[in-house]
């Protein structure tokens, strides 16, 4: 047979002895279907396909199992039927010998097809959907790397594609292959090829043959002459390696496909001779590709042969069935004896890119003898098909210099191993390339990903830079903004305003202060309420807190708004004209008290230093009149800062009627006074002036009523905020009073004067007006109470039954005095002295109910946020626990290392005191946890704190554990170092706990 | 006479014609900043760790340039840093200087996202925005983006941010460097010797 077409040469190559024969002998057969099927998800070069179907699900022969993932991928089919047990780490082949995920079909003998059906005619068919349809049948290169198919396809779209090459030239030894494929089914290498040619057009198609194959060939031949296709076959001189890709295009064309280029770059485009008939058979039969021809030979194998092997069927399946001798077996060669890959597990299955599987022994294929020095004899660089300088890339690669080796075109090497093979220093020149240009490419990889990160660096620090400067101009705008409103206020205050006086003036920034208060509250309620929703939703803690929140606020908003209100109805009337006169009174009210004061002091003084006179009544009174100074300032002070208050109206309400109130009480003081000189003198008009100061007494009750109803009103408004200090000062006024009238009353007694039963009705009536005061309180307190409840402050209440206690005590005594005089009042005295009991009683009452209702209302909190942190809390112990657990662990296996040494037992009772460290800090933790559950719940603290100071101790651990390792990370010499380092962490792990507890 | 004079003349013309060509290219092809702090920076790992002793990357390469900083004090450039930046600035090639660091094996942050507590600390400490959370909410890096620089890990209060070595994947994987072989010359070749030393 004569080539029609002119043989070019390349340079170098090598003729190692073929070992072609022993496989060629027996024709292809079916090998038989494995138990179990591993379809590796990556066969191909590219992304690794994404498994289709779940474990457990039943698959037939033929379908899809994973799906290609982008441009560059492949579909992975069933190539059998049986069930999916696994998708799962197994070996694969790879030089790495590290596992890769692999689907695991169980099969279940049947081998049952799914439905599939070829293409009538392809040639109806779009091209675009022609090649989706090659691409739906996962058809990958099957001689060298796997490239997906399709991608080559695709080609004719942008490369002007002139030549289309078939590589059959199977250069590398031992693998018939593709031998035997041409030989027994050359028809469907032929329609392959007429698919390929009606996608790409070429002018010309050559098949590359080498010329040991002559049965091939004629076979060819023959098919071709019952074919229109017009090709050439080529025979080229048997080389290795003529069947590299860019090796075949020299031989046939001439044409020499320049460095870092494709074919495609120069018009040609190359296809294996394997993927013809996988196109063919996908395309004519809807068949995907789910077995290829795999040769089975090497010394140990008993049958050397070509197999039709389903992909996924595992090397032991395959061995087993050639009959290898395990025994005689010493390498296993996945690919051929020059650029294959020794694999140690033979579970590792075939995939699509396996062509030959050598059983070689020990004689075929003999450990590497090792590397002596180079001689620089350059065979290496004659063999070079690539027309490298293998010696000169050898010694760069040694010498770590790789941007030489890249500057010597170290990326045009194949890697075809022929320098390797001729070497006569055994040199593994092979590895040294590929450990070179893995290093290269790491650097590419670190230098883009260092670019990266540069870029990104920067773009943080311009980042932070304008978030700088953004602050920095929203801070002067700010300071602008505050300057001009500034100026715009002077301004204000300077232009003079003709229309309107100086106190509407006043008022008319307090009007919109006010309007803006009530608009800040209701923004507040607002958003509380939001809050409390959203807490409520989810079922937060704090749910209670929120709410009281809410209605505080709630009050607050309401009262802004009213307060706002009001002084906008009566905008001039009240805020001008009730403190201008009203303000003034009370003004005097105060300056007069304090004169009085400071007489009834000096007198008081006078008497004590002079030691005559009644010093207790003076005593008593000086206290009054403190008490009533005071009072007259405060309300004074009241009135005047209810001027510009956020609640004005409440205030000036309330402090006319208190100013009345005082100065009434000033004259009942003065009549009383008078009325006793009158009864101490044995005055007749003293009757008349006990029933004056009863009247005047009256009108001040009155008084008082009207300013507690309106304080209840104000109440009713302003509950839980409501401040009962007046109420109760209004009580211990009332109190001295009642003291001061019994009193009185005792001496009237005591004298025996006819007025005294009056004076014991007047008692009487005080007595009840302070009940009533008291009730009053009680009312307002309950109140408070109802809203504001877990945090009430008891202490108020217990202090009033106090002073009630000693009330009774007091009356009791005067009512036994009484009783030993054989005074006829001794009887009303009991009922007033039960009356007051009954008080005290119910005061008494009050107080318990409100301490069990806060109780209960604690509690309630407690066991929340128990339940909410106990959980979190036990976790962190458990958490605490293993990883003690571990360190145990960790040191159980120092100890075994080195039993002999004192320090590892040592360090062993170290563990054992930590551990006992670790158990008490435990058991303070949880009580630490439990109080600090029960402060929170009372003190209103964040939960959320608790939460990451308990983190914040884990950690403590965590970094005393990371010492442990450390320490036995760095051997014996700093071990004690490194305990003492622990022990100081453990101490402070306590301390930290102890924290906890406090 | 006149053939000197000529030659001086001509030679004075170049000159000057060469001087203003000089001092023109200079103005127009001006190169903003010093190429040479670029073109070190750009051999640094760009980690930002700061185990140099300057502020970052640049800095550092600032430092070489300008102040001539030692060139081997960049643990996560490992000695292939070092040979480039001697390249680059023809210096001898030292090996790196332990006081910074050692060369350590590649890694990457990971955040033990239940322990996190969201206090954004570890936001704020990563010089290439690798991290994505935000206040009081759960954190993780972002793993393609983070150089492993280490700056994360120590300001995390709960200490919940661990380095873990890449693993190497199929993709990953690379091929080691071939044993070095037994450099003797041919006259010494003998087999016990060689298999001795093999061992
Ligand atoms: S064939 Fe081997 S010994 Fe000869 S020059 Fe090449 S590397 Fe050196
Ligand atoms: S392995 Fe590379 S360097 Fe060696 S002969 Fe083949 S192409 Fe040339
Ligand atoms: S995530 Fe941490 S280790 Fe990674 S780059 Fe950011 S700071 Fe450095
Ligand atoms: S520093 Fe730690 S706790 Fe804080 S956000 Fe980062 S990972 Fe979370």
């Amino acid at each position: 047979m004569k080539n029609t077409v002119r043989v070019h040469s390349f340079h170098g190559g090598i003729h190692p002895p073929e070992n072609k024969k022993q496989s060629t002998g027996a024709p292809i057969t079916m090998a038989p279907v494995p138990s179990r099927i591993v379809l590796p998800l990556q066969q191909h070069i590219g992304l690794p396909a994404d498994p289709v179907v779940k474990v457990g699900e039943r698959v037939l022969k033929g379908q899809l199992v994973a799906e290609a993932i982008g441009r560059i991928s492949a579909n992975i089919h069933a190539s059998t039927s049986g069930v999916v047990t696994a998708i799962e780490s197994h070996p694969v082949p790879h030089m790495s010998g590290m596992p890769a995920d692999c689907l695991i079909i169980e099969a279940d003998g049947n081998d049952e097809w799914i439905e599939h059906q070829g293409l009538e005619d392809y040639t109806q068919l779009p091209k675009p959907e022609l090649i989706e349809f090659i691409r739906q049948a996962g058809v990958a290169g099957m001689g060298g790397a796997g490239f997906p198919t399709d991608v080559k396809l695709h080609l004719g779209d942008d490369h002007i594609v002139n030549t289309l090459i078939i590589n059959a030239a199977e250069c590398e030894p031992y693998i018939t292959a593709d031998d035997m494929l041409m030989r027994e089914r050359a028809e469907q290498i032929l329609g392959g090829i007429e698919i390929i040619a009606h996608l790409l057009k070429p002018l010309h198609i050559m098949v590359g043959i080498e010329d040991n194959k002559p049965q091939a060939i004629r076979a060819l031949h023959a098919a071709l002459d019952n074919s229109t296709l017009n090709l050439d076959i080529v025979i080229t001189p048997t080389k290795y390696p003529s069947g590299g890709e860019k090796q075949l295009i020299k031989l046939l064309t001439g044409i020499e496909v320049p460095s870092g280029k494709i074919p495609a770059d120069v018009g040609i485009v190359c296809q294996n001779i394997g993927t013809t008939t996988a196109i063919f058979k996908a395309v004519t039969y809807g068949e995907p590709l789910i077995s290829r021809i795999v040769t089975v030979t090497g010394q140990a194998a008993r049958h050397k042969q070509n197999y039709e092997v389903r992909i996924g069927t595992r090397f032991a399946d395959l061995l087993d069935h050639s009959d290898v001798d395990r025994e005689q077996m010493y390498r296993l060669i996945v690919g051929g004896p020059m650029m294959g890959i020794t694999v140690e597990d033979e579970q590792i299955p075939v995939i699509k890119t396996t062509n030959c599987v050598i059983a070689g022994s020990v004689q075929e294929m003999p450990p590497q003898p090792p590397a002596q020095a180079c001689i620089r004899c350059g065979m290496c660089e004659q063999v070079c098909p690539a027309e490298l300088l293998p010696q000169q890339l050898h010694w760069f690669a040694k010498g770590r210099e790789f941007d030489k080796a890249r500057n010597h075109n170290l990326f045009d090497c194949i890697e075809c191993g022929a320098c390797s093979y001729i070497c006569p220093s055994n040199i593994p020149l092979v590895q040294y390339y590929r450990f070179a240009k893995a290093e290269i490419r790491k650097e590419d990889a670190e230098q883009r990903k260092s670019d990266h990160a540069r870029i990104r660096f920067e773009a943080r620090l311009e980042r932070l830079e304008r978030a700088k400067v953004e602050k920095e101009e929203r801070r002067k705008q700010r300071a602008a903004d505050a300057a001009r409103a500034q100026a715009a206020k002077k301004d204000a205050a300077l232009t003079p305003k003709p229309a309107s006086t100086a106190n509407a003036e006043s008022s008319e920034p307090d009007l919109k202060q006010l309007k803006s208060n009530a608009a800040i509250a209701r923004t507040k309620l607002r958003q509380a309420e939001k809050a409390l929703a959203n807490a409520k939703d989810k079922g937060q803690e704090g749910v209670d807190t929120l709410q009281a929140t809410v209605i505080q606020l709630q009050e607050k908003s309401d009262k802004a708004e009213q307060a706002y209100q009001q002084a906008q109805n009566a905008p001039a009337k009240a805020p001008v004209a009730a403190p201008a006169s009203s303000l003034k009174d009370l003004k005097n009210n105060a300056a007069i008290a304090r004169t009085k004061l400071k007489k009834a002091e000096k007198q008081l003084a006078d008497a004590e230093a002079s030691g005559e006179g009644d010093i207790s009544a003076l005593k008593a009174q000086v206290v009054t009149l403190q008490e009533r100074t005071a009072k007259a300032t405060e309300v004074y002070e009241n009135a005047e800062s209810g001027k510009d208050n956020s609640a004005p109206a409440i205030a000036l309400d309330t402090s006319g009627l208190e100013a009345d109130i005082v100065a009434m009480q000033g004259k009942v003081d003065k009549a009383e006074t008078a009325w006793k000189t009158a009864v101490e003198s044995g005055s007749p008009a003293a009757d008349k002036m006990a029933a004056g100061v009863a009247k005047l007494k009256d009108k001040l009750t009155a008084l008082q009523d009207e300013l507690a109803a309106i304080k209840n009103a104000s109440i009713a408004t302003a509950a839980p905020v409501i401040d009962t200090c007046e109420l109760e000062a209004d009580i211990v006024a009332m109190q001295a009073k009642v003291d001061k009238g019994e009193a009185a009353w005792k001496t009237a007694l005591e004298s025996g004067s006819p007025a005294a039963d009056k004076m014991a009705a007047g008692v009487t009536k005080l007595k009840d007006k302070l009940t009533a005061l008291q009730d009053e309180l009680a009312a307002a307190k309950s109140s408070a109470i109802a809203t504001a409840a877990p945090v009430i402050d008891t202490s108020e209440l217990e202090a009033d039954i106090a002073s009630m206690q000693a009330k009774v005590d007091k009356g009791e005594a005067a009512w036994k005095t009484a009783v030993e005089s054989g005074s006829p009042a001794a009887d009303k005295m009991a009922v007033g002295v039960n009356k007051l009991k009954d008080k005290l009683k119910a005061l008494q009452d009050e107080l318990t109910a409100i301490t069990t209702k806060s109780d209960a209302k604690q509690d309630e909190t407690q066991m929340q946020s128990e339940a909410l942190d106990m959980k979190a809390l036990k976790q962190q112990v458990s958490i605490m626990r293993t990883k003690l657990k571990k360190a145990e662990k960790q040191l159980a296996e120092l100890s075994e290392d080195e039993k002999e040494s004192a320090l590892a037992s040592e360090l062993i009772a170290e563990i054992d005191q930590l551990k006992l460290r670790h158990g008490t800090a435990k058991t303070t933790y949880d009580t630490a946890e439990a109080e600090l559950i029960a402060a929170a719940a009372q003190e209103g603290i964040d939960l959320k704190q608790l939460k990451i100071d308990a983190a914040l101790a884990r950690a403590a651990v965590t970094k005393a554990e990371r010492a442990l390792t450390k320490a036995e990370d760095d051997g014996k010499q700093t071990l004690e170092e490194e305990l003492l380092a622990i022990r100081a962490q453990a101490e402070k792990l306590n301390a930290t706990l102890e924290r906890f507890s406090e | 006479m006149s053939a000197v004079l000529i030659a001086v003349l001509v030679l004075l013309g170049l000159g000057l014609v060469f001087g203003i060509l000089l001092g023109y290219s200079s103005i127009r092809f001006k190169v903003e900043g010093n190429p040479l702090v670029d073109q070190v920076d750009s051999l640094l790992p760009q980690t930002q760790c700061g185990q140099c002793g300057h502020p970052g990357c640049r800095p550092y390469a600032e430092s070489i340039v300008n102040s001539d900083e030692a060139i081997n004090k960049c643990p996560p450039g490992g000695q292939s840093t070092i040979e480039a930046l001697a390249d680059l600035l023809d210096v001898e090639v030292v090996p790196l200087d332990a006081e910074h660091g050692e060369e350590q094996i590649k890694t990457v942050a990971y955040i033990r996202e239940d322990e996190c507590i969201g206090c954004t600390k570890c936001i704020q400490a990563c010089p290439v925005d690798a991290i994505l959370g935000a206040a009081k909410q759960m954190h993780t890096v972002i793993e393609s983006e983070c150089t492993g620089c280490d700056l994360c890990v120590e300001p995390c209060p709960v200490d919940c941010i661990d380095m873990l070595p890449i693993a190497p994947t199929l993709n990953s994987w690379q091929w080691p460097a071939p044993k070095p072989g037994i450099e003797l010359i041919a006259t010494d070749r003998h087999p016990g010797i060689a298999l001795e030393a093999e061992v």
